[in-house]
């Protein structure tokens, strides 16, 4: 019964990923047959083309920068909704609307905010008398612009915080209530070590998900200006789909996933030092 | 009732409540402006656009910018063949997922843990690494610009999907199994008339996120398709933009109407929605 998946993780996972390795060491442009030329396409994506580790940077940049935001405010707005205040659904049901919506038309949708003659971000900063740069097309601002956009879609965080912030159990803080904890002892000690496997796991996803990002930037500025948000996705594309440089995207693809692996790997080496995992420990 | 103690202010403190609903509702505000001005743009006067200032309450109001950007280009077509798409990658996905993770969560066969780790593994990996030789097989078999390598996949399951089930059908109780296999029923009986049966929430959820996933999906159709007449609704308005790109009202016309049915499928099928991503996100 699980033969399909099996077959299907064959034919479009474990194949693949040998071949896009294999092809790495190749110089391929489809029409002509594939040329072996040994390390040269990583030699070329670390010293020589400059743009390769450039949209390296600026996707991990993007990421350093959008993943502890979007976690912080998750955290933030779950917090607030777990109070017990009238209205919950009615709040979560609002902040949770964008996370379902992504893709195409929510860029588009950006790409005119954004505006910096008419946009309404602008309109806004300028009842309050401040003249707003040209986000898009500013090579500065462009980056946070992202970033912004991201932080859009936090609700899709919150829900999962507020579920895990539901299921702590009320007797904890009682107990530090008595023991005189105030508000920050309380989310220090109880909140943040009981919600960590959460944050953990978002974490995980977060990394996998924003090293990825590909349509905003295609569709929003298609890597301008000057290259300023010219992510790593989006140059693999240009590679790979415009120039037909197989092999040379192919040593990118790797190098990508090198480095969410990487990632990944020290986000769960540190896991030890932060994320508390009940029945792990004993006393406390 | 046991809020206030999570961040602390003791809400029967009118003014830490106040504080609360100040902060949630400006929040709200911040979320639904994007929506208000979309609407707000694709209902104005071309004119009216490029105003600074702009105006909020678009004044003439042109309803006819719907009718106008929807058939400037054939976003009928469009639509009907994201919704091929989209149900045949859904039926794929969502039926081969559920006999997967029925293997996985009750039939016993050697290897199933560490299988069930390179599932997980799976879902971590960044599609873009077997993107290049994925498009090249499917070139290669001739499916350049048709839609079997948008549907193909998704009929051998979908890890995050099998995942999920896997853990949901973990929850229900063997002993309705083993009553059933000792009255003589097989396993595919159970799995048919008793574990899908009971596991409703958990797929209603796989067919939502399914439906949600290929409905935005931008980079596969534009990678594979290449024939104008094939594109998606998602691809439909990237050519729409490239066409039109300075016509903000259609395009913002066309972009809610592409988002209207997720936003309807979501205000209707909210608490399986929300079920579903609290469901993944700790396992």
């Amino acid at each position: 019964m699980v033969s399909p998946w099996l077959v299907g993780f064959l034919i479009f996972t474990a194949f693949p990923m040998i071949a896009s390795l294999v092809l790495s060491f190749t110089e391929w442009d489809i029409l002509t047959p594939p040329e072996f030329v040994g390390l040269e396409n990583y030699h070329k994506m670390f010293f020589v083309d400059k743009y390769a580790m450039h949209s390296m940077k600026i996707t991990i940049v993007f990421s350093a920068v959008s993943i502890p935001l979007n976690i912080v405010f998750g955290l933030a707005i779950a917090m607030l909704l777990n109070t017990n205040i009238r209205g919950l659904s009615t709040f979560r049901t609002i902040y949770y609307l964008p996370a379902i919506l992504s893709g195409v038309a929510v860029a588009l949708m950006w790409r005119w905010i954004f505006s910096t003659d008419f946009g309404l971000i602008n309109a806004a900063l300028n009842v309050l008398g401040i003249q707003g740069p040209a986000w898009l097309a500013d090579r500065t601002w462009v980056i946070p612009s992202f970033v912004v956009m991201r932080l859009w879609s936090v609700g899709g965080g919150m829900v999962i915080y507020l579920a895990g912030l539901q299921s702590i159990p009320t007797d904890l803080y009682e107990a530090a209530e008595i023991d005189g904890a105030n508000w920050w002892k309380r989310i220090r000690h109880i909140t943040l070590p009981m919600l960590s496997p959460t944050i953990f796991f978002q974490l995980i996803i977060g990394v996998i998900f924003s090293m990825q990002i590909f349509t905003e930037a295609f569709i929003m500025t298609n890597g301008g200006p000057a290259n300023a948000s010219l992510f790593f996705i989006l140059y693999l594309y240009r590679k790979a789909f415009q120039d037909f440089q197989m092999g040379y995207a192919s040593a990118l693809a790797w190098l990508l996933f090198v480095v969410i692996l990487a990632f990944t790997l020290i986000l769960f080496r540190t896991a030890k030092y932060w994320v508390y995992y009940e029945g792990e420990t004993e006393g406390n | 009732m046991t809020g206030r103690f999570f961040i602390g202010l003791n809400l029967r403190n009118t003014i830490g409540k106040l504080v609360v609903y100040a902060l949630l509702g400006a929040g709200s505000i911040v979320i639904l402006m994007p929506f208000a001005w979309m609407i707000s743009t694709s209902l104005k006067d071309l004119s009216h656009i490029f105003r600074f200032p702009p105006e909020f309450i678009p004044d003439p109001v042109i309803w006819d910018n719907y009718p106008n950007a929807l058939t400037k280009l054939p976003f009928d077509l469009y639509l009907a063949n994201t919704l091929i798409i989209v149900a045949a990658t859904l039926i794929g996905e969502l039926g081969v997922s559920a006999v997967v993770a029925f293997a996985f969560a009750r039939l016993r066969w050697r290897g199933r843990d560490a299988l069930f780790i390179v599932v997980l593994a799976t879902m971590m990996l960044p599609r873009q690494v077997t993107l290049i030789p994925d498009f090249l097989i499917f070139r290669f078999f001739g499916m350049y610009d048709t839609y079997w390598p948008l549907v193909i996949p998704s009929w051998f399951g979908n890890p995050f999907y099998i995942f999920l089930i896997r853990q949901y059908f973990m929850t229900i109780s063997r002993e309705l199994d083993e009553a059933a296999l000792l009255d003589g029923c097989s396993k595919f009986g159970v799995f048919w008339r008793i574990t899908l049966p009971l596991s409703v929430p958990v797929l209603a959820a796989v067919a939502i996120f399914s439906f949600q996933y290929h409905w935005n999906d931008f980079f596969r159709p534009l990678i594979f398709l290449s024939d104008t007449d094939k594109a998606t609704l998602a691809l439909g308005l990237r050519y729409f933009q490239g066409t039109y790109g300075t016509e903000w009202n259609s395009l913002m016309a066309a972009s809610l109407v592409v988002m209207l049915p997720l936003i309807v499928v979501f205000f209707f099928a909210q608490r399986i929605f929300i079920q579903g991503v609290v469901f993944t996100g700790y396992k």
